[in-house]
């Protein structure tokens, strides 16, 4: 914790995924919002839709090329116990539609751009979400 | 061409997110425990991202167009709302609940995780849960005298 070291895969991943933003942006024109490109494809064909089926599958296979260089699958832990992550899938999906956007599109985008929008939703995003973790851990005490 | 430029942006984005350890759900709640062992992985993550997000921005700006396309689709500027802010609301109470938000649970469906598997198919009929009013509403909108769907005539249960 007294070194930077433990931060560098955080960082340097980071700056990958803006480099996919801003190649999304200089190329297509179009926001790398996952929450508005998923919502897009669910909601009405399109020609539009080509790109963002592209993008879908990139994400997908992201993963899986980096596994492929590495030698190793990404660790990945899932604490919530059922039904939990059913009904938080609900209020993700209707939510980031209502709210037009997720930690991507009004975060690493929005942020990036400084729309108030995307500030005032990340503020709220996150104050929500560090207020239900609170909530379920310290006050509740359920494995969230 | 469009549609390689997205493939190769989905793909960065995708190998981002597994790099920076932010598929693991118990991390990012790592982050959101404040009063716990906080965890401050994602916040470089989230920092990393909109600085080069931000050099792209700034470069737009001085462009015509995109590259491959005639124009940049970026939203115009709209007031703070009800709809932004309870969206966000509920988008921060189900992220809270289990560490996922849209970006990691699409991306880490090649692990098949079953709760991450069940988390996103529960998100797609969430999306899908959004998107049925509104077709309803359009629908009505051209047969009837209703007044046009409103914002504020989107149902919030």
């Amino acid at each position: 914790m007294t070194t930077f070291t433990p931060y560098l895969p955080s960082l340097a991943g980071g700056l990958l995924i803006g480099l996919s933003a801003a190649l999304l942006l200089l190329l297509d024109g179009r926001i790398a919002g996952v929450s508005g490109i998923a919502g897009a494809l669910l909601q009405r064909p399109a020609r539009e839709n080509v790109w963002r089926g592209a993008f879908i599958v990139g994400l997908v296979l992201g993963p899986v090329l980096l596994a492929a260089l590495r030698g190793q699958w990404p660790v990945v832990h899932v604490l919530a116990s059922w039904p939990t992550p059913v009904i938080a899938g609900l209020l993700v999906g209707f939510g980031t539609r209502l709210g037009s956007g997720c930690t991507s599109g009004h975060g690493v985008c929005g942020l990036a751009r400084l729309s108030p929008r995307s500030v005032a939703a990340v503020v709220t995003f996150m104050a929500v979400a560090v207020a239900t973790v609170f909530v379920g851990r310290h006050l509740i005490g359920f494995d969230a | 061409m469009k549609a390689v430029a997205a493939l190769l942006a989905g793909l960065m984005f995708g190998a981002g997110l597994a790099f920076s350890g932010m598929l693991d759900s118990a991390r990012v709640l790592g982050f959101l425990d404040v009063a716990g062992a906080w965890d401050p992985r994602l916040a470089f993550v989230l920092a990393g991202a909109v600085a080069v997000s931000a050099i792209g921005y700034a470069v737009a700006r001085r462009m015509p167009h995109p590259v491959l396309a005639e124009r940049f689709e970026i939203p115009a500027a709209r007031p703070i709302d009800g709809r932004l802010l309870g969206g966000a609301a509920l988008f921060g109470v189900g992220w809270g609940l289990a560490g996922f938000c849209p970006g990691p649970a699409i991306a880490a469906i090649s692990l098949g995780l079953p709760k991450a598997l069940s988390f996103l198919a529960a998100m797609l009929v969430g999306m899908g849960l959004y998107a049925a009013p509104w077709k309803f509403l359009f629908w009505n909108a051209g047969t009837s005298t209703q007044t046009p769907a409103s914002s504020s005539a989107l149902p919030l249960d």
